[in-house]
């Protein structure tokens, strides 16, 4: 047991998370974007006519309901953790140095919290211009 | 439990025989063409086929082809083999691109009249039909495949006896004990055809093998070697490992039990298993 | 031995073959062909490619429907512009493809959390001829089938919602 040598131990150096952390998370953050998405659509097809559902007053009233907001950072969060960290399994696998490595979970961590960024911005200004 | 497996078992039996005798009918091959993948990297060769014709009867392997067209037509095609009976896992190659043993694939299991033989894939290679194993084994060597007990007692010698195991304590790790290190699985899997630190199938469910054997008391230990980024979690069940093992091994399927631990869906408590108490000599 | 390896020196002082960490030996590897080839190897890798393919190309949708969306706030002028280059035939096409897409990768997801854990592939035992695989077994496999006639019902559903002018 004192002979332990480990595979990939590369990689240690740089994880604050542990691998089977991240991965419980990505199933739990899948799980979980099911159920946000599934209602996020059933809200499109299911209160008015979709293509109704699309016009800029509707859209914009959608964005006034707290609870249906919190739904939408939730599907931002949820999706965009699961995604991210999807790709970088892919491209973890492609290629293996410390660099391309290092690289790939910092670009996809920056670009996880680019995207939950942006799309909050938009929720807080449609928020807004619902008082307009 | 055992009729339903005997029922199991009969029935399959039934099926093969009834493939077999369908497929020879429809075989009355006397020869075929062997398409064999030749290239010599160091000696500047380039990768090209040659094509052998080979006289072949029903139950000709891959293997006796092979074998055949090296003894009459070429005597410089590279050939790994040893025990031709499925046992040593020495002469494992792509048959029609699907990685298999040669001893073990009858000719006559294949459609047409030419067979393609090319080298194991994801394994360096080195000519001909032979490829390099030892980045392989390495991965093997990194799980630490051997029993690792602190508890027995196994240093004085008049001390040494037998660990206590139920027929039901072997049958967890059993099928994976069988494994040849034959290298299909690692040639199949799709993860091993990109990343190069990845342990591969093989090697991932030896971890398991180990891991779920009753004698063995450092669990935790095996399981933090495998969490990591290129490590279990890297495995993603396309499953094509087990699809390819020759042995029944099923490495897919040690792999998603030892990735059950990880997940918390097993409990990693088992019973060490016991040394036999060894009775006084006179 | 193998040329081009280098060893490196365990807690115990033994020495073990590393693999080339920085200069990977890809030699013979199938490369990106391994994951884009899903015939072969039976349902389970076809499975695999189209998790893989699926959610690749939800993730790219993701971004730019988060972007999509985000034209709400440049006011009704740029919404409806926007609208006009979505609420098109073409639009409506890849709506319905990202609508299959979603529902096999949710489906095939929640197999895969299931036998990612050993949960439905079966106890290991002793194997015999013709020694078939105990966890490529029918009742995993019809879960990639499922995911495949769900994901048809919801791009029908879909194209039904979308086409049909409700």
């Amino acid at each position: 047991m004192e002979h332990l040598c480990s595979l990939g131990a590369n990689n240690k150096k740089m994880a604050m998370l542990r691998e089977s952390q991240i991965m419980k998370i990505h199933y739990i953050t899948g799980v979980a974007a099911i159920f946000v998405v599934a209602v996020h659509i059933m809200m499109r097809i299911a209160i008015m006519p979709y293509g109704m559902s699309l016009e800029y007053e509707n859209v914009i009233a959608n964005y006034q309901n707290i609870p249906y907001i919190v739904l939408l950072e939730s599907i931002l969060v949820l999706v965009s953790i699961h995604g991210f960290n999807g790709l970088r399994v892919i491209l973890l696998e492609l290629r293996q140095s410390k660099k391309w490595e290092d690289g790939v979970t910092v670009l996809t961590i920056a670009a996880m919290i680019a995207l939950i960024a942006y799309g909050t911005r938009t929720i807080i200004i449609a928020n807004g211009l619902g008082f307009e | 439990m055992t009729e339903q497996l005997i029922e199991k078992i009969e029935t399959m039996e039934k099926k093969h025989e009834k493939e077999k005798h369908q497929r020879e009918k429809e075989y009355p091959k006397s020869s075929l063409t062997l398409k064999i993948y030749r290239a010599n990297r160091r000696a500047g060769e380039s990768p090209h086929y040659d094509r052998i014709e080979v006289p072949v009867q029903r139950w000709t392997t891959v293997l006796d082809a092979l074998l055949y067209a090296k003894a009459y037509k070429d005597q410089s095609i590279g050939i790994r083999y040893s025990c031709r009976m499925a046992s040593c896992g020495s002469c494992g190659m792509k048959i029609n691109g699907i990685p298999r043993l040669a001893c073990y694939t009858k000719v006559s299991e294949l459609p047409g009249r030419e067979i393609t033989v090319e080298p194991l894939s994801n394994f360096p290679h080195i000519r001909d039909l032979v490829t390099d194993f030892s980045q392989f084994f390495a991965h093997h060597h990194n799980v630490e495949p051997y029993i690792q007990n602190d508890i027995a007692d196994m240093q004085e010698k008049n001390k040494l006896t037998e660990f206590i195991q139920t027929p039901e304590d072997v049958d967890k790790y059993l099928q994976f004990s069988y494994c040849i290190k034959c290298g299909l699985c690692y040639s199949a899997c799709p993860t091993v055809a990109t990343d190069t630190q990845f342990a591969g199938p093989q090697a991932l469910s030896q971890a398991y093998r180990y891991f779920i054997d009753n004698r063995d008391t450092a669990p935790k230990e095996r399981l933090n070697l495998v969490d990591n980024r290129h490590g279990i979690w890297r495995c993603h069940f396309a499953g094509s490992c087990s699809a390819v093992c020759p042995k029944g091994v099923d490495p897919a399927l040690g792999i998603q039990l030892l990735r059950g631990h990880l997940l918390g869906y097993s409990k990693n408590e088992k019973k060490v298993a016991e040394l036999e108490e060894r009775q006084k000599r006179d | 031995m193998v040329s081009g390896g280098f060893y490196t020196i365990c807690a115990s002082g033994e020495k073990i073959l590393e693999m080339e960490k920085e200069v990977a030996d890809r030699n013979n590897r199938e490369g990106m062909m391994g994951w884009l080839n899903p015939r072969r190897y039976g349902w389970e890798r076809v499975s695999y490619w189209l998790q893989r393919l699926t959610g690749v190309g939800l993730l790219a949708y993701f971004i730019a429907h988060i972007y999509e969306t985000s034209q709400i706030a440049g006011g009704p002028a740029l919404w409806e512009a926007f609208l006009e280059l979505t609420q098109t035939t073409l639009g409506h096409i890849i709506l319905i493809v990202v609508i299959g897409m979603c529902v096999y990768h949710s489906a095939n997801g929640i197999r895969l959390i299931f036998v990612h854990g050993g949960k439905g592939l079966g106890k290991p035992g002793r194997p015999d001829y013709p020694y078939d695989a105990v966890s490529l077994n029918y009742r995993q496999k019809s879960g990639i089938w499922i995911a495949l006639i769900l994901a048809l019902v919801a791009m029908l559903y879909g194209a039904s919602v979308l086409f049909g002018g409700e």
